[in-house]
């Protein structure tokens, strides 16, 4: 993470050679077709028998002649001028009609929001081509009248884009801000709204300008353009004319419209990279990075004998040393888990806490080979039933996943597959894992729905995800994780994103299945509540070290560390401590009761 | 679903209508232009005041109207104006094959195609592969399908004379010619499609395997085909059909061309000679055509994206 202050984004822009290359040559074309036909000795319209497909080089011709010995470069300056020009038109047109109406519908909505989103609508459900053709019909061969036509067309693009940025920019607390301190509508808009849009705009500007002048060289060819105006489609029509008796005319015309265009395309893709400040080489260096040490780790271990550590006959899960890394988009590694050990025996709960962005989750990710793109294990192991998870092929490693080792995850509604009903979801793991029938795996699967206290468990079966409630998603997500009866269920956060009372009875489920199940639990949390009702033992994480461990009751009656301190001092509600170490047994209240 | 489809019908039907009330009122207002066009320029006031005559133009606008409405929805689209004798139903139905042969295949290849090269590209996000797609599909996109078209003519056409370069030869008639003279004009519309669908699918795909639940369904160990093509692929399709209704407009503009190109007579072709002979009654008929062909095609993605997407079917 760099301190300094991000490039603008014109910064960024020159900083790309890709845009700078592309820049250099549009500014080069665009220059040419200004100032070119002055240099030209040529007279464009001037026909001259004698040139007649004149090759490269003869007579002066640079770039040869066409079949009435016309000087294809002249032709080619000139045309690029109302090519040009007539794209430029078309893009004005755009970029005014919806620049204003965008604006206008999406500051102030109401009666013209909804007239303009029908309009744009309309403007946009038939092809262009087919509208300009009956344009034509009525209003003659005007190039430029098309061209304008056609921007309308085109504006319902600037419109929708200008309405969706005008949107989410109003609704900004700096918009309000200056709304509060009494600056008019206008004044917004121009201060702040427009501000934002124009990079958007920018780059639509440059696609439609390469649309334009597609749609214009197409009326061209089309035969419908106008004879006397020399342009770059024109000449394309000409040379496609005599497509059987001299291809070669068809060569320039092509390679400058295309070139113009591809041109275009780029500069516009740059633009969106520099507005994003996105840096377009990171996901293949984090790749090749992470890959590295991958590789790295895979050695380092290799080169030590034997494949199989022991382990204790109830020891499940040893993890040794660990230390886990992000490639950064500089290639560089960042380590945010230094090298930590742990261990989980068979039936236990262990705790692992820690405030958000110690590692902890990272570190449940590591254990089942779940590390989001670009991170790795860089060193240490990973140890389950003796053998190294770290070095597992994938294959090997699914086989592990979910059937021994399964996870619960944070956040219940994203973690289900909205597009397939929750019955689905159940069955699939299991008709893989055990390899059941579809009717036995249902059977289980309702089953398991009934054992995590879900009252309609047929209905939900049936269910797709945006159906069911956060609580019942997280019921049935620990369903899922218990379903192929793991020996270790490893789950982040169960509750934190529940309603107060839901986290309870979902603590409450979770302690009962593990009661009656006897597996294993790694819970990663942040909440000393949590481990006082749960944990045998805790671990107290902070910035990637494990700073404190030790069993539960020993861990509320002393701790040491200054963090774990602060992390007992969060629990605001001690009520929600109950600690379980205290059994008060009814005698002792018996007793003080007078007799 | 019955319901959502009853309100997509419904606008649908409401759309045609617009379009025909808006394309009517702008093409017969100023009608007088192509009529004189028609004519020619010295064509005398009385054989114009004639012309307006007999097709009734001196009549109010919306009586006009009301006229072609109810024809056109006992199916009669009146009759050419440039060759009186000509029926624009006929003629646009005797078209249609043709260009809707050429756009529908282009449209399903293309989807198909891009579904494969815009996962596999997700998939390979960063590596060479994935920019070897992502520069084609960029140039792809930014060359017009015209210059495609004029290369494929030249290539494999005049040099290497593996197709012809013109004509259509209907499916009824021969199945193997249908599909030698729709292949290089269906190939040159395609390569845009596909280039920039890929691209949104790509997208799509890449947003979709950042998703939580990917990770979860992962967490089960489920293998990697079902994670990818059954969950993540099912997922991301939906913003892939939506880009695929955009594209079907765009072919069907770009058809206008190709069929010149390849000198195929079908609506594209007729559009274009319409025009230049301000043939109102068929451009008339041809923008009521193709209206209701995308409000169809639109339909039926809407129904698909129905299928997939269980927030739209359910609710």
């Amino acid at each position: 993470m760099s301190t300094s202050a991000p490039p603008s984004p014109f910064r960024r822009l020159l900083r790309d050679p890709q845009a700078v290359v592309v820049g250099a040559i549009l500014i080069f074309l665009i220059l040419a077709v200004i100032f070119g036909p002055m240099l030209s000795s040529f007279d464009p319209r001037q026909t001259n028998l004698q040139a007649n497909l004149a090759g490269m080089g003869e007579n002066g011709h640079i770039l040869g002649a066409d079949n009435a010995g016309r000087d294809v470069l002249t032709r080619l300056l000139y045309g690029g001028r109302n090519s040009i020009l007539g794209a430029i038109l078309s893009v004005g047109v755009a970029v005014a009609i919806g620049t204003v109406s965008g604006l206008i519908a999406g500051y102030f909505g109401k009666w013209f929001d909804s007239l303009s989103n029908n309009t744009a609508s309309l403007l946009q459900a038939l092809p262009g081509m087919v509208i300009l053709l009956a344009a034509r019909a009525v209003i003659g061969p005007s190039i430029w009248w098309m061209m304008a036509i056609f921007g309308l067309l085109l504006s319902a693009g600037t419109y929708r884009l200008v309405r969706a940025t005008v949107q989410s920019v109003r609704n900004e607390l700096y918009v309000d801000a200056a709304r509060v301190s009494g600056l008019t509508d206008w004044r917004i808009i121009f201060r702040h709204v427009l501000r934002v849009v124009r990079g958007p705009i920018l780059i639509q500007a440059a696609f439609m300008m390469m649309i334009a002048l597609g749609i214009q060289a197409g009326i061209e060819i089309l035969g419908l353009g106008d004879v006397q105006m020399i342009s770059w489609g024109g000449m394309v029509s000409d040379a496609f004319g005599r497509i059987h008796t001299a291809p070669i005319l068809m060569l320039w015309p092509s390679v400058v419209l295309a070139l113009f265009c591809l041109c275009l395309t780029l500069i516009a893709n740059s633009l969106r990279d520099a507005l994003d400040g996105t840096q377009r080489t990171s996901p293949a260096t984090i790749r090749r990075v992470g890959k590295q040490i991958a590789a790295d780790k895979a050695a380092e271990v290799k080169a030590l004998p034997g494949t199989l550590v022991e382990m204790a006959d109830d020891e499940l899960l040893r993890v040794e040393g660990l230390k886990i890394g992000y490639a950064m988009p500089d290639a560089s590694i960042k380590q945010i888990v230094h090298g930590i050990d742990l261990n989980v025996n068979k039936g236990e709960v262990v705790g692992l806490i820690g405030e958000s962005g110690s590692g902890k989750t990272q570190t449940a990710f590591a254990v089942m080979r779940l590390l989001s793109e670009g991170g790795s294990i860089l060193a240490g192991r990973v140890l389950w039933q003796g053998r190294d998870l770290a070095l597992l092929s994938g294959q090997e490693m699914a086989e592990i996943r979910g059937m021994q080792i399964s996870y619960i995850p944070q956040e219940p509604m994203s973690n289900l597959d909205p597009s397939f009903t929750i019955g689905q979801q159940l069955i699939e793991p299991m008709r893989h894992h055990l390899a059941i029938s579809k009717a036995d795996a249902k059977e289980r699967a309702l089953d398991l729905l009934r054992r995590v206290e879900i009252a309609d468990p047929e209905r939900v079966f049936r269910s797709y995800p945006h159906q069911v409630s956060g609580g019942m998603a997280q019921r049935v997500l620990i369903a899922a994780a218990i379903s192929c009866e793991p020996d270790l269920i490893i789950a982040d956060e169960p509750t934190t994103a529940l309603d107060v009372t839901v986290q309870a009875e979902i603590l409450e489920l979770l302690r009962k299945l593990q009661q009656e199940m006897g597996v294993a639990v790694l819970m990663v949390t942040h909440n000393f509540g949590i481990v006082a009702d749960i944990c045998d033992r805790v671990m107290v994480m902070q910035e990637g070290y494990i700073v404190e461990r030790g069993d539960t009751e020993t861990m509320f009656r002393t701790h040491e560390h200054p963090y774990t301190k602060q992390l007992f001092g969060a629990i605001l509600d001690p009520e929600e401590i109950r600690e379980p170490w205290v059994d008060p047994a009814p005698s002792e209240f018996l007793e003080e009761v007078p007799a | 679903m019955l319901a959502f489809l009853g309100r997509r019908i419904s606008n649908g039907i409401l759309m045609v209508f617009a379009i025909s009330v808006i394309a009517f009122s702008l093409l017969y207002i100023t009608g007088g232009n192509a009529a004189r066009r028609i004519l020619g320029d010295f064509a005398s006031e009385e054989a114009v005041d004639r012309f307006y005559q007999e097709l009734g133009l001196y009549r109010p606008l919306p009586v006009q109207y009301w006229d072609w409405l109810t024809n056109a929805i006992r199916g009669d689209l009146g009759n050419s104006w440039v060759n009186r004798g000509v029926e624009v139903t006929g003629e646009i139905g005797r078209r249609l094959v043709a260009t809707l042969s050429l756009v529908l295949v282009s449209l399903l290849l293309s989807a198909i195609i891009a579904m494969f090269v815009g996962v596999f590209a997700a998939l390979k996000r960063g590596t060479w592969m994935d920019r070897t797609v992502q520069t084609l599909s960029l140039g792809g996109a930014a060359i017009p399908s015209f210059l495609i078209a004029i290369g494929l003519v030249m290539l494999f056409a005049l040099n290497l004379g593996w197709f012809y370069a013109t004509g259509f030869t209907e499916p009824g008639d021969s199945i193997t010619g249908w599909l030698h003279s729709i292949t290089l004009p269906v190939v040159a519309l395609l390569v845009g499609g596909v280039a920039s669908s890929a691209q949104q699918i790509r997208a799509a795909m890449i947003n979709v395997l950042q998703q939580d639940y990917v990770r979860t369904l992962r967490s089960r160990g489920l293998p990697a085909r079902s994670v990818i093509f059954k969950h993540s692929l099912r997922n991301a399709a939906g913003p892939g059909l939506a880009v695929i209704a955009l594209q079907f407009v765009g072919m069907l503009g770009g058809t206008v061309i190709i069929e010149r190109v390849f000198n195929i007579s079908g609506l594209g072709s007729l559009s274009a000679s319409a025009s230049s002979a301000g043939d109102v009654p068929i451009l008339m008929g041809l923008i009521v055509t193709v209206a209701i062909i995308v409000v169809i095609v639109n339909l039926l993605l809407d129904i698909a994206q129905g299928w997939l997407n269980p927030k739209v079917r359910v609710s």
